[in-house]
């Protein structure tokens, strides 16, 4: 098993897979799967819960609170190119070797999420590739936005 | 060589050339490069009636002229407001006339925004950097008149906090319980607590009756443009979108052709279109 996530855990009501958007109508298996490998998790205003670089075991469902994810230079430390909140996912590095993050992923706000095994899931995913196949279809095109979203901002379209 | 040219003549005040004489009465900067002008005609003469969304051409003598929009409140008669970012020497003159200095104006022109639309619908609004400020007035006009629309919508994107125009202003209507104003950038540090993200990627979470929306656009072109498609997608119709368009205007009248979108002229057959009849054109390059 993967080291447990980061963050404190609940003490509200549960939060359950199957009221996130992201697994709305998807198949029951998969919900109930995640269900099973999810770990709830809080994060006070400003704590980390993921930092880049590390490894990305965890497939987090946001239910409330804001995510800032944020890349580093030398010239900016802390440049915030996004920010995610309540229905979204944050994150695809634990479903793309090699399993790495690619940003800071930092709380704005009291942040609740569940936290779902990664490698797990993957096999999960692996095991039923129908199911697989329409999980992915269910990811990509939050992918294709955000790349989309990227797209844009590197046009710099209000500096035109 | 004598010349038979007749000498130069005044052009008479009634001409629709002639700018009018307006004294700057305060100057806010906004942001670095953007400043907000307030401006009272200097024969003290009421303001020109206009509609939201319409421009004026401000002219800095000996300097040169631009098409600014309109964004102040449009019930006010006794000024007009201009919001200008320093892009050149022209609205680099015109954005820095300090209080007192008399500047030339004429207009208003172009056709605005059809608020009667509005009425009975929900509205949205999407501004993209400077693009709020020819939708100000459309706000100022629909909280006017709030008992007459239903949920109004703002979504208001910028490149940085700091390009960020009427702060102070947004965080009123920011706590209004009658509107919904979203602020997002493309990039922050950690001073800011907001949303980051384009525009676009704030629609899925906005609230309105698909079928019975209106939506008001402005802002940069491909950033309009996407947000249409989007706002298409969520089920308002083309024909209950709206666009801004942007272009170098310099008659204002329809004569010397600078602003030619397709088969319209921006300056008078805009700035506001609808979606349905520009979709093509904004698909055509260099156009």
């Amino acid at each position: 098993m993967s080291a447990l996530p980061r963050g404190a855990p609940a003490h509200e009501v549960p939060l359950r897979v199957e009221e996130h958007p992201f697994f709305e109508r998807l198949d029951p298996l998969l919900t109930r799967e995640a269900a099973r490998l999810a770990w709830e998790r809080q994060f006070d205003t400003g704590a980390m819960i993921v930092r880049d670089g590390d490894p990305a075991e965890w497939f987090y469902l946001i239910f409330q609170g804001k995510v800032a994810l944020e890349i580093a230079s030398a010239e900016k430390p802390h440049l915030t190119i996004q920010t995610v909140g309540p229905g979204e996912v944050l994150g695809w590095s634990w479903l793309v070797a090699p399993h790495f993050w690619r940003f800071d992923a930092r709380a704005l706000k009291p942040t609740r999420v569940l936290a779902i095994e990664g490698a797990k899931f993957r096999a999960v995913l692996a095991a039923h590739p129908e199911k697989g196949y329409q999980f992915l279809m269910r990811l990509l095109p939050i992918i294709a936005q955000r790349l989309e979203n990227t797209q844009i901002q590197l046009l710099d379209i209000h500096g035109l | 060589m004598a010349s038979n040219a007749l000498p130069p003549q005044p052009i008479p005040s009634s001409h629709p050339l002639a700018p009018a004489p307006f004294v700057v009465r305060s100057q806010t900067a906004e942001t670095p490069d953007t400043h907000t002008l307030v401006l009272s005609p200097s024969d003290g003469h009421a303001v020109p009636p206009a509609l939201p969304g319409q421009f004026n051409m401000l002219y800095v003598f000996g300097v040169g002229e631009a098409a600014i929009s309109l964004s102040g409140d449009p019930s006010d008669a006794t000024a007009v407001v201009h919001t200008v970012r320093n892009a050149g020497p022209i609205t680099a003159a015109i954005a820095q006339s300090p209080p007192g200095q008399t500047v030339g104006i004429r207009g208003p022109y172009g056709r605005g925004w059809p608020i009667d639309q509005a009425k009975g619908r929900d509205v949205v609004l999407v501004a993209g950097g400077l693009g709020l400020p020819p939708l100000r007035p459309v706000l100022y006009g629909l909280l006017a008149h709030r008992e007459r629309y239903g949920r109004i919508e703002v979504i208001y994107g910028a490149r940085t906090p700091k390009d960020l125009v009427y702060y102070g202003q947004i965080q009123q209507w920011r706590l209004r319980p009658d509107i919904r104003f979203q602020v997002t950038v493309d990039a922050a540090d950690r001073s800011w607590y907001g949303d980051v993200g384009l525009v676009t990627a704030r629609i899925p979470d906005t609230r309105f009756e698909p079928g019975n929306s209106v939506a008001f656009l402005c802002g940069p072109e491909i950033m309009m443009k996407y947000a249409a498609r989007d706002l298409e997608a969520r089920g308002i119709p083309q024909s209950s979108i709206w666009l801004s368009m942007e272009r170098n205007m310099k008659c204002a009248v329809a004569v010397c052709g600078h602003c030619q979108f397709g088969p319209a002229f921006v300056c008078r057959d805009g700035p506001v279109f609808r979606y349905d009849v520009v979709r093509d054109w904004l698909a055509t390059r260099e156009l």
